[in-house]
């Protein structure tokens, strides 16, 4: 990851403006889901080594959330969307 | 060989010709009692334990780099046992005693220093923390003092006391911490676990887990199928991925941490230093240069390596605390891959299947507990049952809610 990321708002801006909050791939469970769904949404993670895909928030911007995705080794960023408008 | 005065005088009569390599570089076996996987501190540890503690020698440890490229060559050196919980507390001081005797133990020079690590308050509700931290360590009869002010300003009188938004009001000292050499870690518990039988596989790569009836059965490598009794995983940074190979899904996620180290200088810090406003340690090593590093990037990383954005922060809150490192230049920086659990603390435990151990998750606290981790784990693989001190650190605590906390932030990686 560069030191720059491009909010879909905002445009290109420095990575110190925003706040990592961590995987987005995880769909938060029923309320009345067993207790071992609610294990692996809360601890357990896919902790994947290429592709994944994690909120940040644009914490000194727009205060938007976004859906980051990018790359754990090479640090490249394929896409950036607005959390609230992803499909 | 062992080392001594004499064979240092000697072999230097003879111009240091005539050393001996400090361990093997055997081809693996087909198959092992127990094979471990990483060569870093822990899984060097662990061997050489085994064959200490357990007698157990038909051992294997694959690393698939070189000895000391992981984490136990990408950390800043500090070791200390200033806990808090019960379940981390008893541990580290276990781990800060055999500190204490390794050279003796390895006859191996690891220069263990004890500088002593204080750890500065701001606030006051900094010094309450400080002061129930202190008391916690008392209990278990570890070395704690609670230093004010003009006690911390005679010992490290050029910090920035008079910070405007973190002033100092005193530390929180331990004595007997400090720093060891890290590289010579690696390398004295090599060459104490090579001396006695086992074999260091060095650039063998585990790339599969081969299972029969719900046993490990062995490994597959860069070096062929190696099998083996009981697989025991210490790849710290690359956890995920091995235990992925065994189909586990971890409570860890991947994190980059950096570290800095100066340009040499004269002496001038004497001890470790850690500010507790902005996560920032420090402290000199014996070639002159500053060590020092910060928090995590807080993102998922297996890079190896930081961002500028990453050294900025860390630059900032070492100048805040030392005005005086603006004057001094950055000689090189180096990142770790960080097992972050979701609760911060380590896991040594076996696994859901039967033959397969798990140690992981040692956050960015690992290389202190080094021979505490690997005695513990030793001790777990030879007789299958987890070692008192290891107690807490299971891998189902997380579900059965015995989550050990120390940072009180909750399931959240990035932040402990």
């Amino acid at each position: 990851m560069a030191s720059l990321l491009s909010c879909p708002h905002c445009g290109t801006r420095p990575r110190e403006e925003f706040t990592v909050r961590g995987d987005a791939t995880l769909i938060r469970p029923a309320a009345d889901a067993p207790q071992s769904e609610w294990e692996a949404y809360v601890f357990l993670r896919d902790n994947p080594r290429g592709w994944h895909k994690e909120h940040w928030h644009h914490t000194g911007g727009c205060r938007r959330w976004l859906v980051v995705e990018r790359h754990t080794v090479s640090h490249a960023i394929r896409s950036v969307v607005d959390a609230g408008m992803r499909a | 060989m062992r080392y001594s005065a004499l064979s240092l005088f000697l072999k230097g009569l003879g111009g240091n010709k005539g050393w001996a390599p400090a361990w093997r570089s055997p081809d693996p076996k087909p198959h092992y009692d127990v094979i471990i996987v990483g060569g870093g501190g822990h899984g060097l540890a662990t061997a050489y334990y085994l064959a200490t503690e357990f007698g157990i020698t038909n051992v294997a440890v694959l690393e698939k780099g070189w000895l000391g490229s992981g984490n136990i060559g990408r950390n800043t050196t500090i070791i200390r046992s200033n806990y808090l919980l019960e379940g981390n507390e008893p541990f580290y001081e276990f781990s800060m005693k055999l500190w204490e005797g390794l050279e003796q133990a390895f006859n191996f020079n690891a220069m263990v220093s004890q500088r002593g690590v204080l750890n500065l308050y701001h606030s006051d509700a900094q010094r309450d923390a400080f002061t129930r931290r202190g008391n916690a360590m008392a209990m278990h009869s570890v070395d704690a003092e609670l230093l004010d002010r003009e006690a911390v300003r005679k010992m490290v009188p050029f910090l920035s006391f008079d910070n405007a938004r973190f002033p100092i009001r005193g530390g929180l000292l331990q004595r007997r911490g400090g720093t060891v050499r890290h590289d010579a870690v690696a390398w004295g518990y090599a060459r104490g676990a090579d001396q006695r039988g086992i074999d260091i596989i060095q650039n063998c790569e585990v790339t599969g887990i081969r299972m029969d009836a719900g046993q490990v059965v062995g490994v597959e490598t860069s070096r062929g199928f190696i099998g083996t009794k009981r697989l025991a995983l210490a790849a710290a940074g690359n956890s995920t991925v091995v235990a992925d190979m065994a189909g586990l899904r971890l409570p860890i996620e991947s994190h980059v941490l950096q570290a800095f180290v100066t340009e040499g200088l004269k002496p001038f810090i004497d001890t470790v230093v850690t500010f507790g406003a902005g996560h920032f340690y420090v402290s000199q090593s014996d070639k002159g240069g500053l060590v020092f590093g910060g928090d995590i990037e807080g993102y998922n990383s297996y890079a190896q390596r930081g961002n500028l954005s990453g050294v900025e922060h860390v630059a900032e809150a070492g100048v805040a605390m030392i005005p005086a490192l603006s004057r001094i230049r950055l000689l090189r920086s180096w990142g770790g891959i960080m097992d972050m659990s979701m609760d911060g603390s380590p896991i040594i435990d076996k696994t859901p299947i039967d033959n397969l151990y798990l140690n992981a998750g040692w956050c960015y606290g690992g290389f202190k507990a080094t021979p505490a981790s690997g005695w513990c784990f030793a001790h777990l693989i030879a007789r299958d049952q987890p070692h008192p001190l290891a107690r807490a650190f299971r891998l189902d605590r997380f579900a059965r809610g015995f989550a050990i906390d120390e940072k009180g932030v909750g399931a959240q990686p990035n932040l402990h």
